[in-house]
């Protein structure tokens, strides 16, 4: 969690999740988005499905950015992270 | 015995339960709001009921409910394996909940992208029926309406434990006689116009849109088809077409539960168009095993109508008699009369994807 000494990466969920399931703030000191993003379902499980599909892949209609910046990869999630990244899980408009 | 006083519509954003008032029906509860609701599962006996969400942007969730929808909490979504690096074709990854049945003690989901599921405890968990996902004919299904195939019919035999029937667009008709451990296609008469000519009898390619059957003789099936009406009477190892008038296009059917020669259709325009014929919309009611319809329009718009019943959207109860229908506009009829005359139920609700009594 964040400590006085060292800076981590911090994680956010749109609150539209909120409807269905608990959706943890995370400070993790992670390397990459996939760690990010695992260190909210190891928080709560049953978030992981909402954000990814049962091949581990992004949903469709989800986006993450990274510091402002929407994520490279959606299926092996690999974007690097900064020690200070700002991450936020996003639903992507669609729909009517 | 399902209850016929109490019915569920499930639509584009909600699931709304129906209660009796007078002679027709009122909106008792509404569950889920906003969200789409694919496919129900009506309560037991002992309150327990399922709902099949599929979230636009989070994915296909399942809620069950014990006190007959009055609260839910999230339980297991059926999940497809890990996809091997060289498996081609479709992606292993669930689209929609599109069937749900219970027999015996063990519930069944039918989905897209094709995959059977099984579930032994009351739909808390979820288990891919591997015996038909590795078939290799499944490379040879593809959608309907959908990117991808998907099992819209379920048919459990009443009696026979292990038996099971299932529709797929576009996939033909698949049955079991060892609980889902072993499968035969079972198209054989129907036919597919949107096939190459020398294809158009290929069972594994057929789109039969809902098959229905009663349960007093179950070996009697009723097949709304992309090329028309089927029926079989000895239990899908044959099919023959029926006529209707009007239209034999359509998506659904339903099929009378103690009357094997009655069954219900809502027609269409055929393929490209898909409204009512001439703007009125019509229910055919056949009461001779295909023989010969009846068109009923009484309590229907007979003018300026456009909208289509899509494949969940026709139930009928138990007694045969009382019947529900409804659109993808959103205008829901009922009938106490077995199709004679219709009641508007409602003209306001989202797109309705499934009507379901109990």
């Amino acid at each position: 969690m964040r400590g006085h000494h060292r800076r981590v990466a911090h994680i956010v969920f749109t609150q539209q999740l909120r409807r269905f399931t608990e959706t943890p703030e995370v400070d993790a000191q992670v390397a990459t988005l996939r760690e990010a993003l695992q260190a909210a379902f190891d928080i709560n499980p049953r978030l992981q499905g909402y954000v990814l599909d049962e091949q581990g892949h992004l949903r469709a209609n989800v986006v993450v950015f990274i510091d402002g910046r929407r994520c490279h990869d959606r299926v092996v999630l690999d974007d690097q992270l900064k020690a200070d990244s700002q991450v936020h899980v996003l639903q992507a408009l669609s729909g009517g | 015995m399902t209850n016929s006083h109490r019915a569920w519509v499930a639509t584009r954003k909600g699931l709304f339960e129906l209660g009796r008032k007078g002679k027709g029906w009122e909106i008792a509860r509404v569950s889920f709001l906003a969200e789409p609701v694919s496919m129900l599962l009506p309560p037991t006996a002992s309150g327990r009921m399922l709902a099949a969400l599929n979230l636009g942007h989070f994915g296909v969730k399942v809620h069950a409910s014990d006190d007959a929808g009055a609260t839910w909490r999230e339980v297991g979504t059926p999940a497809y394996p890990p996809q091997p690096a060289d498996a081609t074709g479709v992606p292993w990854k669930l689209v929609q909940i599109w069937a749900m049945e219970s027999v015996a003690g063990a519930l069944w989901a039918g989905t897209l992208p094709g995959g059977l599921f099984r579930s032994g405890d009351g739909g808390e968990t979820w288990q891919l029926v591997d015996s038909l996902w590795s078939r290799p004919e499944r490379a040879g299904w593809f959608g309907g309406g959908y990117d991808v195939p998907g099992i819209h019919s379920i048919l459990p035999h009443p009696t026979r434990p292990g038996e099971l029937l299932l529709g797929i667009s576009c996939g033909g008709v698949w049955g079991s006689r060892e609980g889902g451990t072993q499968w035969e296609l079972q198209a054989k008469g129907m036919r597919a116009d949107f096939m190459p000519p020398e294809q158009a009898e290929d069972e594994n390619t057929q789109d039969p849109h809902l098959i229905a059957a009663g349960t007093a003789q179950p070996g009697t099936l009723w097949c709304q088809h992309h090329n028309g009406i089927f029926k079989s009477t000895d239990g899908s190892v044959s099919w023959q077409e029926v006529k209707a008038p009007l239209t034999s296009f359509g998506f659904a059917v339903a099929a009378h539960p103690s009357e094997p020669d009655t069954a219900w259709f809502a027609p269409a325009i055929k393929d490209e168009k898909r409204v009512p014929v001439d703007g009125a919309l019509v229910v055919n009611r056949t009461r001779d095993g295909g023989r010969s319809f009846e068109t009923l329009r009484k309590g229907l718009p007979q003018k300026d109508c456009y909208d289509l019943v899509y494949r969940h959207g026709l139930a009928v109860d138990d007694s045969g008699s009382s019947l529900l229908m409804g659109s993808t506009t959103g205008n829901l009829w009922a009938s106490d009369d077995g199709g004679d005359s219709w009641l508007s139920v409602s003209t306001n609700l989202p797109p309705i994807h499934a009507v379901k009594f109990g």
